[in-house]
């Protein structure tokens, strides 16, 4: 049992006393973001990049993880007790959750919630153990030719299913390819797109980027609309679900995980698709439609499983392949590669103390934050009680410190600023941020390996479509563009983003 | 001829112009052959790509039925002045007035971005975050900022004109706010 050694090793790594206060001080932040709405996981993990520079990379990469599946958690709470997503992934968890709040059943939501998420939490971990060693395998036989068609299906991949229009949001992951060209060229060492600035010799920072158009743009937005004050359910009542609703629960918990699983693995998934897959899901083959966006249990544990479980097997392109699947994923690699990790199949060989730690250490993490999130609720419901005027000016300064501590170079605040600017144009366009940030980060990857396959080839471009995996990897993409493009699941597509807004 | 979609044709149109800036600076750098790639080659055709898709872009705005909910959403200039400019102040202050004159400024200043200001609220705010940043960032992370002023003589000409000017522009509209409510 190959496996069973591995995830001892990773809960040998991840139950040492240091990684266990980073896990827990990621899942806290995590909740504690997850609540607040306005401020989402991206930016967050943006702003806390430059400090895991100080931290060994397995611990960095523990407490980033742990933001990510700990906002999950605290998106609920917010959407429940409030009936405002406090994360994306939470805008489903409102039409029931909130409902069952209403119906005097506050506390069971939450149990449920924090319950399926925990169950959720637990499958997608085993399956990232399991299913990570076979897909590496198979990443060894890659070349670049490989590589580059890889890289084109997940960008495309990203936007087909996470995307509103697709030719603008391929456009955006264009613009972020080319952005992620600007510096120095590795391979003839011209100084690219640089405007004679030495600053910007050394490329962007997406850190910085990220912080500009996720975190200062959407500042500006939720400034713009007037602070309206919210009613918070005081009474959460009972904990414990009664019979009834644990019965409609718990099917519907195992269906969003599997869904979810399934979702986060594909490029562009993540939390936020499955969640609304999910909800769809359960509405379809319920007995009763019409219970749904009443406060019926099953639209409630089906999507909050999903968004977990999708938040956790996101994982696996990233730590397999070295290809991240959505914006979160993206800061990933960038936190890997401060530490001189690239991400990729090898990691698994070379740093197994990293691999299978991180493994663990969101099993753990997932314990951490159902105690968090059950026992200590009220403090979480205090703290939606901050207003945000006191909220955005803390951080629009963490998000400052942040880029000056990546350089020590307040240049980088004002490139924040400037892409501060650019993200709030864009957003009034609804062009959207996250498929620029994915470009970025592949942006110096994808030419590296383009180049690369096409001087083994001797210029010939056909060798992305002789060599039958490349091939198979760019039939996929190209499949993927044209179902969508289709009129009746554009329909569908439209729809569904819809309800997102 | 009439846009029915206006966010699609003003992205689109950024996305031909963006295109076509990067195709022509690319062009400058050497192209090389698809087996020996220049600097220039790849970036050149990703900006020709990113040149046609966005004017299919702009062309598909104007044909087919007027989408709701397209117009290009209202500009708040006095939210993005106030949060983007105490943010290239404080970048400017951080490397001469040090982090704890600036961070407070930087606190009240965007404080001022919100419908709800209120100058208590914003001072103690600006107490609590710098206090904060000593304690978290100083102490706790050890992050290497500077700390104090330094002597005006050496400021560089840019932040001697810039620092002053931006700082009365904010106590200005703090002013202004105070007095307004």
């Amino acid at each position: 049992m190959e496996l069973l050694q591995h995830l001892a090793l990773g809960f040998s790594v991840a139950f040492t006393p240091e990684n266990l206060m980073y896990a827990l001080l990621g899942c806290i932040l995590g909740t504690l973001i997850g609540v607040l709405p306005g401020i989402g996981p991206v930016p967050t993990i943006a702003m806390l990049l430059p400090l895991t520079y100080i931290l060994p990379p397995t611990a960095g990469l523990i407490m980033l993880a742990g933001i990510y599946y700990g906002a999950q958690y605290g998106g609920s709470t917010t959407a429940i007790l409030v009936a405002l997503p406090g994360e994306t992934s939470a805008v489903v968890t409102v039409l029931d959750g909130h409902q069952m709040a209403k119906n005097g059943r506050a506390g069971a939501a939450l149990a449920i919630a924090a319950l399926g998420s925990f169950f959720a939490g637990c499958f997608a971990t085993v399956l990232l153990a399991a299913f990570a060693p076979p897909l590496a395998e198979v990443a060894f036989k890659f070349g670049p030719a490989e590589y580059f068609s890889l890289m084109v299906l997940g960008l495309v991949g990203a936007v087909v299913l996470a995307s509103g229009s697709l030719p603008k949001a391929i456009c955006m992951i264009l613009l972020g390819l080319m952005l992620g060209m600007v510096g120095t060229d590795v391979n003839s060492g011209v100084a690219r797109f640089d405007f004679g600035i030495p600053e910007l010799q050394d490329g962007i920072d997406f850190a910085v980027v990220a912080m500009g158009v996720f975190g200062l743009a959407e500042i500006m937005n939720n400034l713009a609309q007037k602070e309206n004050r919210v009613d918070i359910t005081d009474k959460i009542g009972s904990l414990y679900p009664n019979k009834q609703e644990f019965k409609e629960a718990a099917p519907a918990c195992i269906r969003g995980t599997l869904l979810g699983s399934a979702l986060g693995i594909l490029p562009g998934g993540g939390a936020v698709l499955s969640s609304f897959a999910s909800y769809t899901l359960e509405k379809k083959i319920s007995k009763n439609p019409e219970r749904f966006g009443k406060g019926h249990p099953a639209g409630l544990a089906g999507p909050e499983s999903a968004n977990n479980a999708a938040a956790q097997t996101s994982f696996i392109p990233l730590l397999t392949l070295g290809i991240p699947g959505n914006a979160v994923m993206a800061l990933m690699v960038g936190a890997m590669t401060i530490h001189n990790i690239q991400p990729g199949p090898q990691v698994m060989s070379s740093h197994p103390e990293l691999f299978w730690g991180l493994i663990a250490s969101m099993w753990i993490g997932n314990v951490m934050l159902v105690i968090l999130n059950l026992p200590l609720i009220g403090l979480w419901v205090k703290l939606l009680k901050v207003p945000y005027r006191v909220l955005f000016p803390a951080i629009v300064l963490f998000c400052t410190v942040g880029v000056y501590s990546l350089n020590y170079n307040v240049f980088d605040i004002y490139i924040m600023a400037i892409f501060g600017v650019i993200g709030y144009v864009w957003s009034k366009l609804k062009c959207e941020g996250a498929p620029l940030l994915l470009g970025l980060v592949l942006g110096p990857m994808m030419e590296e390996n383009f180049r690369r396959a096409l001087l083994l080839s001797r210029g010939e471009f056909s060798t992305f479509v002789t060599r039958p995996l490349s091939l198979s990897l760019l039939v996929l993409a190209a499949a993927l563009v044209v179902l969508v493009a289709l009129p009746s699941i554009r329909k569908k597509r439209e729809e569904t983003f819809v309800e997102e807004d | 001829m009439h846009i029915k979609n206006q966010q699609d044709f003003w992205s689109g149109l950024m996305f031909v112009a963006v295109g076509l800036g990067f195709a022509i600076f690319s062009y400058s750098y050497d192209m090389g052959t698809p087996s020996r790639m220049g600097p220039g080659y790849f970036p050149f055709w990703l900006a020709i790509c990113m040149a046609l898709l966005g004017a299919v872009v702009t062309l598909t705005s104007l044909r087919g039925e007027k989408s709701e909910d397209s117009a290009v959403g209202h500009f708040d200039w006095d939210i993005l002045f106030m949060i983007i400019g105490s943010i290239c102040l404080y970048g400017l202050m951080l490397d001469h007035l040090g982090l704890y004159i600036a961070t407070p400024l930087l606190v009240i200043f965007c404080s001022l971005a919100s419908h709800e200001f209120s100058l208590m609220i914003a001072i103690g705010n600006a107490v609590f975050l710098t206090v904060f940043s000593w304690l978290a960032f100083v102490k706790g992370l050890g992050l290497i900022f500077p700390l104090w002023p330094e002597p005006i003589a050496e400021w560089s000409i840019a932040a001697q004109i810039l620092i002053p000017v931006g700082i009365v522009i904010a106590v200005v509209m703090l002013v202004r706010r105070i007095k307004g409510k």
